[in-house]
């Protein structure tokens, strides 16, 4: 089919650009950020507490799922995936796990005291550092492949010229889908995630209808560690696996968390996306997509080759900027959560 | 034998008590309403029943088991039922949602409960699928007796179910509790508009600084001359 009027006058190479730049790269970062943010937001709602060592406890997720590649590294080539991948339900298990043992050694302990939110916040801040001098003493501080051998690329032909995505990117987005999905359901259709709901509304007639608060809190510490170690792992499998993984991102996952509404779920996942998105769009050098534009524009504009809200290297402060701004002009978030008080 | 008998009571927070030996008993199916000024320990006496307060001194009675210092959960499973005066619903969640909390005990098939209680409130039944805190103060009442009606409890336990809400529901929420009584529950509730409520109520207390002052059927305490200068705010 030949190519004629709009069509050929699309800028298909600029716009594929900006599709792999932008978009796929915004989507991979927000699905990480989101099911970090998933599971601080419901600690949050039901805790009433800023769980400070959830980076940690994704990082965690993903060195466990290392030690299983390492322990059965034959398990991917059995269904054509990644080992670390196949193995992420254990990893997930076992984070959920770790994640109740430090409930109970840690956080319970203050609960059962009865001390201020932000007693425990500043024990959240101790378990942080815990975890990462444990994490540097067990397995260095060097930086290791999750992900074993060349990453499959998958192109796919668009004009002249390809949208890319790899194994790993498809992998994080398709089971991120499958998590909120599953997440969805649960808390919409099960007992016990209408329970969990009932206590992040409203603990107290939560108790007086006879809900176990400690059934609800144990649920909830499952379901956030097995979705920070989803998404340590599989932000591994993109990246590379090293100790500060995922304490570099705790500030946007915070975020993300803040503006979809503290204590919301579907309100963190719309954030996760909001926050990777901004940030990804921050970077993108509009310079590409400018180009095409100027037989049309003025004269007297001259288009410089890069142009970016903010240097690559300034990226953190867009999160920083977005967390700010949402708490200066909307403090209980897009999902109306609750107000940090 | 009482289904619901309190002996000299004494109960507060932390500090000093709020009550000071309160007693009550109601029978089963009867309703009882406790009346009395601000500050008299009204709703004091239900949370301290309900295990949401310690008992520091009396010991409370139901269906002749001694309940004093029970957590709410095992209340609940024994039959007893609470709606608090604010913050009684699950303000993010349907009407329908609010009602299977209700039943979170619960694992059988309770959906006959579930038409029950749009049985007593037909407004809910039309409004099942919407979140509890879009409705208005009289209906999120009726979810929150709803929810409490849903373990079929022996004796429903209200704080001041008509509080804040606007004489046509007030009368409305009256002959619906009314209703549930007839239908085989047992109240005991606290009320601000005392003489609406006394009309009601097989017994009445009056209490007064965390102490019993009047005790007798809801006719006997508005006929007598006394209460009803203190506490009913004038003769009529």
């Amino acid at each position: 089919m030949p190519e004629t009027g709009l069509l050929a006058a699309m800028p298909i190479h600029e716009l594929v650009f900006f599709i792999n730049k932008g978009i796929v790269a915004g989507l991979i970062i927000g699905s990480i950020y989101a099911l970090g943010a998933v599971g601080v937001t419901m600690i949050f709602g039901i805790l009433r507490f800023a769980h400070f060592a959830h980076g940690d406890m994704m990082t965690s997720g993903a060195f466990i799922a290392l030690m299983l590649t390492a322990l059965l590294p034959g398990a991917g080539a059995l269904v054509g995936l990644p080992t670390a991948f196949v193995l992420l339900p254990i990893a997930m298990a076992l984070t959920a796990l770790l994640a109740i043992v430090l409930d109970r050694w840690f956080y319970r302990p203050l609960r059962r005291a009865n001390v201020r939110p932000v007693t425990i916040v500043m024990a959240s801040v101790g378990v942080m550092l815990m975890m990462q001098g444990l994490i540097r003493l067990i397995f260095g501080t060097g930086t290791r492949p999750l992900y074993v051998g060349a990453k499959d690329i998958y192109r796919i032909p668009v004009g002249e010229s390809f949208i890319v995505v790899t194994e790993p990117q498809v992998l994080l987005f398709v089971f991120t889908a499958v998590c909120i999905i599953a997440l969805h359901f649960f808390l919409t259709r099960s007992r016990l995630g209408k329970a969990m709901r009932a206590v992040a509304d409203n603990a107290d007639l939560a108790r007086v209808s006879g809900i176990s608060t400690e059934t609800v809190v144990r649920a909830t510490w499952i379901i956030g560690g097995a979705l920070a170690a989803a998404g340590g792992t599989l932000l591994a499998l993109d990246v590379t696996l090293k100790p500060d993984l995922s304490f570099n991102i705790l500030l946007p996952i915070f975020a993300a968390a803040i503006v979809g509404g503290i204590g919301q779920p579907y309100g963190a996942i719309a954030g996760g996306l909001v926050v990777g998105f901004t940030e990804t769009l921050a970077v993108f050098n509009w310079s590409v997509l400018l180009r095409p534009l100027k037989p049309v524009l003025p004269e007297w504009i001259e288009l410089p080759n890069q142009l970016t809200f903010v240097p690559t290297e300034y990226k953190i402060v867009i999160p920083f900027f977005i967390l700010v701004a949402v708490l200066i002009w909307r403090p209980t978030g897009i999902f109306r959560g609750r107000l940090i008080k | 034998m009482s289904l619901l008998e309190m002996t000299g009571i004494h109960a507060g927070y932390g500090g000093a008590n709020i009550l000071n030996g309160v007693s009550l008993a109601i029978d089963a199916h009867e309703i009882g309403v406790i009346v009395g000024p601000n500050g008299a320990g009204k709703s004091t006496t239900l949370k301290a029943l309900f295990g949401l307060l310690s008992i520091s001194e009396g010991a409370v009675a139901f269906d002749g088991e001694d309940i004093t210092n029970t957590p709410p959960e095992k209340l609940v499973e024994m039959g007893l039922s609470f709606v608090p005066q604010e913050f009684n619903v699950f303000p993010t969640m349907t009407v329908e949602e609010n009602l299977e909390m209700g039943a979170y005990v619960r694992r059988d098939n309770y959906r006959h409960l579930i038409d029950q209680v749009y049985g007593f409130f037909p407004p809910l039944k039309e409004k099942r699928r919407q979140p509890a805190g879009e409705l208005s103060g009289g209906q999120r009442q009726m979810v929150a007796i709803g929810r409490a009606l849903m373990t079929e409890p022996r004796l429903l336990l209200l704080d001041e179910p008509t509080a804040g809400l606007s004489p046509r529901y007030m009368g409305e929420i009256f002959e619906r509790i009314t209703a549930i009584n007839a239908a085989g529950t047992g109240i005991l509730m606290v009320e601000q508009n005392a003489r609406q409520a006394l009309g009601l109520a097989n017994k009445g207390f009056v209490l007064a600084n965390g102490q019993n002052r009047f005790t007798g059927t809801g006719a006997e305490l508005l006929a007598d001359p006394e209460v009803a200068k203190s506490f009913l705010g004038g003769e009529e």
